[in-house]
């Protein structure tokens, strides 16, 4: 199931704990970081490597936000909505935001290139409203902003 | 007040390179540590500094140490660096700008307690964070800080990085380490605590970023300097992020006990657009709220309990005239309905229905009787729990109401919201 690299990889992950199961979430991340989002195959494959039953992996991937059981875009964006960002326009934005991608927050675009999520606090707050777009901050936004933002990441692909 | 923690990270051009550290005084205060104090005397230090905990609950540090048993046996730290309290952005900006800083601190805090292994959790969503102390962890492990025998003191301890996956409750000190060992993170009922039972069921410290940040500036400069600043109970420099309606947002590394009045309107600009200040949350979105009434609070411990509310993350959260409590209150309570993990009945049930009710108040759909009905779901949801998020969405609600009750009474007499649409709300 997993490349000799990838298992290298994991087999420095574990290396890390006295305890191998601490090494689930890394591994998932790194699982995650080469398909997209978790396949049933591929948490199975994890259990077998971590020598857990594959309920384990389910119930502990199913509880964090950035564990995706089912397939998201190539660009994932996720909008703060918490106090400080709605304080400054987040939902003025966001909307803004819907319209541009023709989606509504939850959903993927047809072409499979932008999932959008609304997130919780981003710990960004001095520059709020703010996004992430995988994994990197887009601070102070505007609509004019994040038109632009989607436009690149268009042209991009 | 000159600058402490963000002295380097402030400093033009400073990219937080072991190199720049160390021309700038970096790592000077693991060598003094080493070479001049005992463990247990380093205890003291923290001790008679009174360094409190700068996650939330403000504990004081050293006797947190102290806890920790010394029979022989794995011990292991937990640098807490799930930073997710809502208006909460400091422990980000010392990750970023200033990595070996915090490394040092654990090294400190290491030491200090007799512990060989320390985990660094990082907040899922901080990918820039995780990338800098990945690499701060490589330059400081080539330039043998940390390893084995370092600096030859015959030493050793070994530090890992961590990525969490997102989760606010993940910042709770047993849900952290529940998540540590791959888990769900819920936390666990206390006692026993972390300091006699923790990670793998061995003694761990939990330990802030901001707080372990401060260590090697106590080991260079001393306890008395540090307890020479801020109050009695309430020592030190401390971190504030403020957000919100405010000018000049951002973290300012200010005296522990500023006033909010200071903090606001000298180092955050004031008001924008000329408004007048409604409401203040002092210590992340966990804290009660404050009014106008409050300015001259002042930010240590003590006097935001005296008068309320909690010092909590430093977390602060500024409002303006056109700001609607209600809609305060439907975001605040759907941010704890979302990260309750689900464990406690009160909690996942009551976060839900504080949600609800808001929000149904908010759209004018409220009824007769709510107010009652919040205020009674907020009594039991507190102090009867495993963990204080349920406090923690109970508390602000409740002080919602305190100050602006009239505001919700309008919502429901009217079936609508006075504000709505005020400043793309």
């Amino acid at each position: 199931m997993f490349a000799e690299e990838t298992l290298k990889t994991f087999e420095q992950i574990v290396a890390r704990y006295p305890v191998k199961r601490s090494a689930l979430i890394p591994i998932l991340h790194e699982v995650q970081a080469r398909h997209g989002y978790l396949t049933q195959g591929a948490m199975a494959a994890v259990a077998e490597y971590l020598g857990l039953h594959p309920v384990e992996v389910a119930e502990t991937a199913s509880f964090y936000d950035l564990l995706h059981l089912r397939p998201v875009g190539r660009h994932l964006i996720l909008f703060c909505h918490n106090l400080s960002c709605t304080l400054l326009g987040a939902e003025r934005v966001l909307a803004h935001l819907e319209r541009r991608l023709g989606i509504r927050v939850g959903e993927t675009t047809p072409d499979g290139l932008f999932t959008l999520r609304r997130m919780e606090c981003l710990a960004s707050c001095g520059t709020a409203p703010v996004m992430q777009v995988n994994g990197e901050y887009h601070e102070n936004l505007t609509e004019a902003m994040v038109d632009e933002i989607v436009d690149r990441l268009r042209r991009q692909d | 007040m000159e600058k402490v923690l963000l002295k380097r990270a402030e400093t033009p051009g400073y990219t937080g390179s072991l190199a720049e550290y160390e021309a700038q005084g970096g790592y000077q205060g693991l060598a003094k540590a080493l070479r001049e104090y005992q463990p247990e005397a380093l205890i003291e230090l923290v001790k008679r500094s009174g360094l409190r905990g700068r996650g939330g609950a403000g504990f004081p540090a050293g006797m947190k140490w102290g806890f920790i048993p010394k029979a022989p046996g794995p011990k292991y730290l937990c640098c807490n660096a799930d930073e997710s309290e809502p208006g909460t952005f400091k422990d980000r900006q010392l990750i970023e700008q200033d990595p070996h800083q915090l490394l040092e601190g654990i090294l400190i805090a290491c030491y200090a307690v007799g512990i060989l292994t320390a985990y660094i959790y990082c907040r899922g969503e901080f990918a820039l964070g995780y990338r800098t102390l990945d690499r701060a962890l490589q330059e400081a492990r080539a330039a043998g800080y940390i390893g084995r025998d370092i600096l030859g003191s015959g030493v050793d301890i070994e530090v890992h990085l961590h990525r969490g996956a997102g989760a606010y409750i993940c910042g709770e000190e047993t849900g952290l380490i529940e998540s540590l060992e791959g888990k769900r993170g819920q936390p666990r009922l206390k006692p026993p605590f972390p300091a006699l039972e923790g990670l793998y069921r061995r003694p761990t410290v939990v330990n802030n970023v901001e707080t372990l940040c401060n260590l090697p500036h106590i080991v260079v400069r001393g306890a008395e300097w540090f307890a020479g600043i801020g109050t009695p109970k309430s020592t030190g420099p401390r971190l504030y992020s403020v957000s919100g309606h405010v000018q000049r947002p951002g973290n300012y590394e200010l005296p522990i006990n500023v006033s909010l009045r200071e903090l606001i309107f000298t180092h955050a600009g004031g008001m924008r657009d000329g408004r007048r200040l409604k409401a203040v949350i002092p210590g992340g979105s966990s804290a009660p709220v404050l009014t106008d009434q409050h300015l001259d609070v002042t930010m240590d411990f003590e006097s935001l309990a005296t008068a309320g509310s909690m010092g909590g993350s430093g977390g602060v959260i500024v409002m303006d005239e056109t700001t609607c409590m209600v809609r305060v209150g439907e975001i605040v309570t759907r941010f704890y309905h979302h990260e309750s993990c689900g464990q406690w009945t009160q909690c996942r049930e009551g976060t839900a229905w504080l949600h609800k009710a808001l929000a149904r108040i908010e759209r004018g759909q409220g009824r007769p009787g709510d107010l009652e009905t919040l205020l009674d779901v907020c009594d039991n949801m507190k102090g009867k729990t495993i963990c204080v998020l349920s406090d923690a969405a109970a508390m602000p609600v409740e002080s919602y109401l305190k100050y602006f009750r009239d505001e919700f009474e309008q919502h429901i007499r009217d079936r609508a919201c006075p504000l709505r649409g005020a400043a793309g709300f």
